[in-house]
């Protein structure tokens, strides 16, 4: 059992949980995830680490309630355990001195975009930070990412806050103001990440994504995150969670994150319809 | 009782346990079969001429003294029985079901040669079982505490093996397992039908009366590393990480959804019990039409669960034949009354996906054996122009596990071969780290639960040594 130190919501559907897990704090190094399962019943679920406290023995996951799962997590409270934390898996973002950064956060992406921005930031690189969502209510961490970024710029699809656009369009006019950036990260949801690709692939920027493909053990035993690239089978899990975005095939991606589209969805209707009787 | 003479004992036929009926079985997860009788154990351990000199204790890979158990099952000592096999064998509830008996113990019986060998598999269980079932499991008396610690990595057969010598040695003993449940591919591997997962249980908690210390949740490698647990206070480590790196085909359509590694179909049903979605979370495809590949143990744990998922053609797909299938006699049997559709000498070339990426077929090609190969079985070759197409909506590709790579990435002074198998001494399990041992598949690559423990005890043994000779420096 991993107690929850401190939970707090960063908006309606996003939480912000803080979790006693001294090994996992004291090894995380940033693009490292966890795998969680909520209770004795619960799956295996993979998130990424936004943040840890060595001293404190804590790591900070971001959630987004969008299954049965998340929304589980989100209920939880500060004081409550959840059954199982592993980690850190994957390999960590590979972290150096490039010259100038753009990293850029699509919804809750942003949570797995901060702790990597941070540690671009730390070596020294100048780091112009985009964080986008599709409406106000679902943009997250604007004032952790400014404090660790030279710049930022914010975006909403609808326009209810920010500028109104894609994170896509607010690179595009960095590109076009000769900004050209000597590496792109870029974390959110696929088709997002596959804008950023094709946009920054016609200006050969070399790009980085974290992917977020199923994974059950997250240890490479099974098999359920592989993912092409360049034409080769990789699993998220130990030869990831960053690829070079330019040889993903994200098409492969979305499909393998289809396959349990309908358990998915009658998961979660079975647990609102509880959550109305009771 | 009258002792029975040679001829007598040869009169009596082997008894068979009870089982589940077929169409029962294959509507449910629960286990095949229920085991002797008291009455049916003791006449089938009257079976057992013991040999002055048994070669089926020399064919079994941890030497349990067959005919001592056996004899005390006969005389109806069942308690007994089961303590005269954990002095050699601190599994028995598991190996009796998961063994490959008739390749060791049963394959080498006397009686065997001209009639059918004693049920050693089926009697061993049946002593464990009725120990465990009576509440008569006693723990046995310790060495006196040495003050050494030793972390084991993996919870798998090894890792429980070691475990359970070295505390009984008087070392202070850690398991450190990835997985939130202990166990390794006897939890995520080997289905509740053929090892229902209350036995692991309480073998897990036999070791821990015994005082080994079981951390679930912990990716030695990545959690912490071999040499930071070295660093900090244990005075050797273990390895028992296990073959868990699945091994696909590489042919085309290998990534549509419906396909999947025998690990992933067997760990989301076993481990997650995804056989109990949506009470449980998380979920699993089913198929009307279902190919799994392979000829090993895992091929048939494959297929059969999907049978019982309600697949109405479950295939088990293999390019050789019946003869050179590698997997217990036992369970091809019970494959076969299930009605499992075995297709031989075929393998497959690519999969066909419909337009939502799904599987939804097969292409395979028909092998003919020619000469025999490396491993003494005839080499299978494809029969050109042979393709043709079986439609399925489910794969499961079960055609063996590589090493798992996360402890030798890590510690990079432990040698592997070209496999990626953990290299140990000749004879040994000692690795080309000081205070490192390694056995099981991690070293083996994929190979029995029986084989592993076996590591174990070897490892035990010498790693006692090692500490001794440690603290006498």
């Amino acid at each position: 059992m991993t107690k929850i130190i401190k939970k707090r919501m960063l908006s309606q559907v996003i939480a912000e949980i803080e979790l006693l897990s001294p090994h996992i704090a004291k090894s995380q190094k940033p693009g490292q995830f966890v795998i969680i399962r909520v209770d004795d019943k619960g799956e295996r679920i993979p998130l990424t680490i936004a943040n840890s406290d060595k001293e404190k023995g804590t790591i900070t996951v971001i959630v987004q309630a969008i299954g049965k799962t998340t929304t589980k997590l989100n209920s939880m409270e500060t004081g409550d355990s959840v059954a199982d934390v592993v980690g850190p898996l994957g390999k960590p973002s590979h972290i150096d001195y490039f010259g100038k950064v753009v990293t850029i956060g699509g919804g809750v992406g942003t949570a797995i975009a901060w702790p990597t921005t941070r540690a671009f930031k730390k070596a020294g690189n100048e780091v112009i930070s985009i964080i986008g969502a599709r409406t106000k209510e679902l943009l997250i961490l604007e004032q952790e990412m400014r404090e660790v970024s030279d710049r930022i710029i914010v975006t909403t699809d609808d326009g209810s806050y920010a500028n109104k656009g894609f994170v896509t369009d607010s690179l595009k006019g960095l590109i076009d103001s000769t900004i050209i950036p000597n590496l792109v990260l870029a974390i959110g949801p696929v088709p997002m990440m596959r804008a950023v690709s094709e946009l920054t692939k016609k200006y050969a920027i070399p790009t980085v994504v974290s992917l977020n493909p199923i994974m059950l053990d997250g240890t490479g035993m099974c098999g359920v995150c592989r993912v092409s690239v360049a034409g080769k089978t990789m699993f998220a899990c130990v030869d990831g969670p960053e690829f070079d975005a330019h040889k993903v095939d994200f098409e492969g991606l979305m499909q393998r994150l289809k396959v349990y589209q309908k358990e998915e969805k009658l998961s979660l209707e079975l647990l609102k319809s509880w959550e109305r009787v009771s | 009782m009258a002792t029975l003479d040679k001829k007598e004992r040869l009169k009596i036929p082997r008894q068979k346990m009870l089982e589940q009926d077929p169409l029962a079985r294959i509507m449910n997860f629960e286990e095949v079969n229920f085991g002797f009788t008291p009455n049916l154990a003791m006449l089938e351990a009257q079976r057992c001429l013991l040999c002055p000199k048994p070669p089926c204790v020399a064919g079994c890979p941890v030497n349990i003294e067959i005919p001592s158990f056996i004899s005390l099952i006969a005389e109806g000592k069942f308690t007994e029985a089961a303590k005269k096999i954990k002095e050699t064998n601190s599994l028995p509830a598991i190996c009796g079901r998961v063994c490959p008996q008739e390749e060791q113990c049963e394959g080498v019986c006397v009686i065997g040669k001209k009639g059918t060998p004693v049920a050693i598999g089926h009697l061993e269980r049946f002593a464990a079982d009725w120990e465990r079932t009576h509440g008569e499991i006693t723990v046995p008396e310790k060495a006196p505490s040495t003050g050494k610690k030793i972390a084991v990595v993996g919870s798998g057969p090894a890792g429980l093996t070691v475990a359970s010598e070295l505390v009984q040695m008087g070392h202070s003993v850690t398991v450190f397992e990835a997985l939130h449940v202990p166990g390794g591919v006897l939890a995520y591997g080997i289905p509740e039908f053929r090892l229902p997962k209350d036995i692991l249980g309480s073998e897990v908690d036999y070791l821990r009366k015994l005082g080994v210390d079981v951390v679930t949740d912990f990716v030695v490698g990545k959690t912490s590393t071999i040499e930071e647990l070295l660093n900090s206070g244990y005075d050797a480590a273990f390895v028992g990480s296990g073959a868990g790196l699945p091994v696909f085909m590489s042919i085309p359509g290998e990534n549509l959804n419906g396909v999947y590694s025998a690990n992933e179909y067997l760990t989301r049903t076993n481990l997650m019990k995804s056989y109990l979605f949506p009470e449980y979370d998380t979920p699993i495809a089913k198929a009307k039409n279902v190919a799994v590949f392979g000829g090993g143990n895992t091929a048939m744990d494959s297929v059969r669960t999907a049978k019982r998922f309600g697949t109405e053609h479950a295939y088990l797909i293999y390019r050789r034949s019946w003869e050179e299938m590698p997997a217990r006699l036992e369970e091809r049997h019970h494959a076969k009354e299930e009605g499992i559709e075995f297709i031989f000498l075929t393998a497959p070339t690519r999969f066909i996906g419909d337009e939502n990426g799904w599987v939804k077929g097969v292409e395979c090609i028909k092998m003919e054996l020619g000469e025999p190969d490396a491993s003494g079985r005839r080499r299978p070759v494809p029969v050109k122009g042979s393709e043709y197409i079986i439609d399925v909506e489910l794969a499961v590709i079960a055609v063996g596990n590589g090493s798992n790579p996360l402890i030798p990435l890590t510690t990079p002074d432990i040698q592997t071969n070209k496999w990626g198998n953990i290299i140990v001494k000749e004879n040994s399990t000692a690795t080309t780290k000081s205070g490192v041992f390694a056995g099981g598949d991690i070293v083996r690559g994929g190979a029995t639960v029986i084989l592993a423990m076996g590591d174990g005890k070897t490892a035990a043994k010498e790693i006692d040594t090692y500490l001794n000779k440690k603290g006498g420096e």
